[in-house]
């Protein structure tokens, strides 16, 4: 592989984190599902060129399911659900931004000592694209604890589930990636129905998670 | 021939789901439920006869064959069961003609994902089907569409997905490392290929794989500190559902692991799985135990309950060998025959008692004595008095393994005695004392629920020979 391929890889793997931290400091669901598309845009992008650099050419399906599905699809849904629901707009965060923040960087740093550390037996892009990855997952796991609202969580979810594809194509020769990645976007078209069908915001007046709280069934 | 036996086991599922789809009317749709759950069981004991070989998808041997058994086996059971709870549920309006066809669709993929997930040899389908098993029983859970029922299900999704997503990673991670030693492609994800070159792998890429797939399954497991979508699911759900969770879903979870901790192994430098496994067992039954106490709702008690006998069998596994593993194995089936055997009979009283509240439920024995009698019987069951066959498996777990770990074995036991005067000091003012609530008789099937406990018995007084050579080879085949 010459190094421009690598440094390719390298930079929209690389932009893919970066944008999970833009994710974590929205405070507005419009922003947030903007960045969203971004982040599942520079995934599309991400994948591509591995399906390039591996001529794999299964990988383009992958590429394209993340390219009209998440970067497109899923938003626009997302936007018309919100607007249809009468979702507040405002995110409500449960710790401050600047923690927030550090704790993100803490998280970077940890996948990469521990996935660097794994992994000196493997070529030098996958084992970067691993580290990449699993800091798109611990990010994505960040925004959904530090979400109070539900859509906001299940940005964070898919932000999660976006690491996910990217450590599957960066495994070279990985079987039954499109179909995982396939069994993903079912998964998160549910999700994504589920907020309209449970109707969250008829049902309990908000989708503020602390209110659904309230309905547990042991509370008195 | 021999492939034949294995995918009806699969298919059989598959086309019933798609058949109670399209077919109105609940009263047949409930009996074909019930006849495709009783053909796949009966198919998957006739694997008994011929040995199907194993492909690079599909795998039998010794030890998914007892959860196919089991799983099939509790599968009918609770159809029937389902049968007469589901009439009640349409009489009394809580469920529509629609939902009931979309329960039973969604009741008949639930088997489907949980056999395949039993039957994959390649991790990646195993995966996918363990999704698709968390899929349909969100949509289980969520079917009343009261407020509970939705925060439930809304929970338990969102958790339920975070686990999957954590597993898959740790899927990918071995993927990784058995790149280098097996090559390229298909191979480098077919299990039985795996385990014979995991000595190979290397190791450090295998702890980690293995932490991300304890988390992730262990999740669905519902191993404490992970476990808060348990007892919700369980208490929201339509009761066959939450029979079906406790005695079958977290067993499919709990397997996942073992082939992985299977595969760990093999690989003598990487971290030994045990001590992992025996630190989460222990949290979850101590925590689980202690939150017995404080127990408000029938169901969400037994849902807690359920993470304690989780618990004791994840123990057993992780302390490993042959005793222990037959114990943890005898443990797993009787825990699933009892624990829905109890929801069965939960799910009636509280159809009858129209509440799931122990405060409101009172002196069933005197107002339904089947009911309540069974219900006691399952208890005594579940906290592991003799001669029932919980007492036997647990006496099992603690003698096998005091010897290695003494100081460990003691929290466990200390443990099952919390959990005994927890659900005891509960049930007792169900059972006994003024009767509460409406008295009248109940429409129950109280067949399953006295086929389960029976069996419970049989295994606490006398285990056949054939039975425990066969648990033996497992317990070889788990190391």
């Amino acid at each position: 592989m010459s190094s421009l391929q690598f440094d390719i890889a390298h930079l929209l793997a690389g932009s893919l984190v970066l944008a999970s931290f833009m994710m974590l400091y929205q405070d507005r669901l419009y922003a947030l599902l903007n960045v969203y598309a971004l982040h599942a845009g520079m995934l599309a992008l991400s994948v591509a060129w591995q399906a390039y650099v591996q001529q794999a050419p299964h990988l383009y399906v992958t590429a394209l399911i993340a390219l009209v599905f998440k970067a497109i699809i899923i938003p626009v849904a997302l936007h018309r659900i919100i607007k249809r629901l009468g979702i507040h707009r405002e995110i409500e965060n449960v710790i401050g931004i600047g923690l927030t923040m550090m704790a993100g960087i803490g998280l970077v740093a940890l996948s990469m000592v521990v996935m660097l550390r794994v992994t000196p037996g493997a070529d030098a892009l996958a084992r970067e694209d691993l580290a990449f990855a699993l800091s798109v997952v611990l990010l994505g796991l960040l925004i959904m604890v530090t979400r109070r609202n539900a859509v906001g969580q299940v940005v964070g979810f898919m932000s999660l589930e976006n690491g996910l594809v990217l450590a599957a194509t960066g495994a070279k020769g990985m079987p039954l990636v499109v179909e995982i990645s396939v069994a993903f976007s079912v998964l998160i078209a549910f999700i994504v129905i589920g907020i309209f069908l449970f109707r969250i915001r008829e049902r309990f007046d908000s989708v503020d998670m602390q209110a659904l709280d309230r309905f547990r069934g042991e509370r008195r | 021939m021999n492939i034949d036996v294995l995918s009806a086991i699969l298919v059989i599922p598959a086309v019933s789901a798609a058949l109670l789809a399209i077919l109105p009317g609940y009263v047949q749709t409930a009996k074909l439920n019930v006849v495709a759950a009783l053909a796949t069981f009966l198919t998957s004991l006739s694997l008994f006869v011929v040995e199907p070989v194993s492909g690079q998808y599909l795998l039998v041997d010794d030890l998914n064959k007892v959860f196919i058994v089991l799983t099939t086996f509790v599968s009918f059971t609770t159809s029937v069961f389902s049968a007469s709870y589901i009439q009640h549920e349409i009489e009394i309006g809580r469920l529509t003609p629609t939902f009931l066809r979309f329960y039973h669709a969604m009741y008949q993929t639930l088997m489907f994902a949980m056999n395949l997930a039993l039957v994959a040899n390649n991790i990646g389908l195993m995966w996918v089907a363990v999704e698709v098993a968390t899929l349909t029983t969100v949509l289980m859970v969520g079917i009343y569409r009261t407020h509970e029922a939705l925060e439930a299900a809304w929970k338990y999704f969102i958790l339920g997905s975070v686990g999957i997503a954590l597993a898959l990673f740790g899927t990918i991670l071995v993927y990784m490392a058995a790149r280098p030693v097996v090559g390229e492609g298909l191979d480098g994800m077919v299990w039985t290929v795996l385990v014979k070159h995991a000595a190979r792998f290397d190791p450090a890429l295998l702890n980690v794989a293995f932490v991300f797939l304890l988390l992730g399954y262990g999740t669905k497991v519902g191993l404490a500190p992970l476990h808060a979508w348990l007892p919700d699911a369980h208490a929201e759900g339509p009761t066959p559902i939450s029979a079906v969770l406790s005695g079958l879903l977290l067993n499919v979870a709990l397997y996942a692991l073992l082939r992985f901790k299977m595969m760990l192994a093999v690989n003598l430098a990487a971290i030994a799985p045990g001590p992992l496994m025996v630190t989460m067992g222990l949290i979850s039954v101590i925590f689980a135990s202690l939150m017995l106490y404080r127990r408000r709702d029938i169901k969400r008690m037994f849902a807690y309950s359920s993470i304690e006998h989780m618990g004791i069998i994840v123990f057993a596994f992780g302390m490993g060998g042959p005793l222990a593993n037959f114990a943890g194995l005898l443990h797993m089936t009787m825990h699933s025959l009892t624990k829905s055997a109890i929801f069965f009979a939960v799910g009636h009283i509280a159809q009858v008692k129209g509440t799931q509240k122990i405060a409101d439920i009172g002196g069933l024995t005197v107002t339904n004595p089947v009911l309540g009698w069974g219900l006691m019987l399952g208890v005594i069951a579940i906290v592991g008095l003799p001669p029932l066959g919980i007492f036997m498996s647990e006496f099992l777990v603690v003698s096998s393994t005091f010897s290695h770990a003494p100081w460990l074995t003691m929290i466990l036991v200390l443990g099952i005695i919390i959990a005994l005067g927890g659900l005891l000091l509960r049930v007792g003012s169900v059972m006994f004392g003024e009767p509460k609530g409406p008295t009248a008789p109940a429409e129950a099937s109280y067949v399953p629920m006295f086929t389960h406990l029976a069996l419970v018995l049989m295994a606490g007084i006398y285990l056949p020979p054939g039975l425990v050579t066969g648990f033996q080879n497992v317990a070889k085949l788990l190391g």
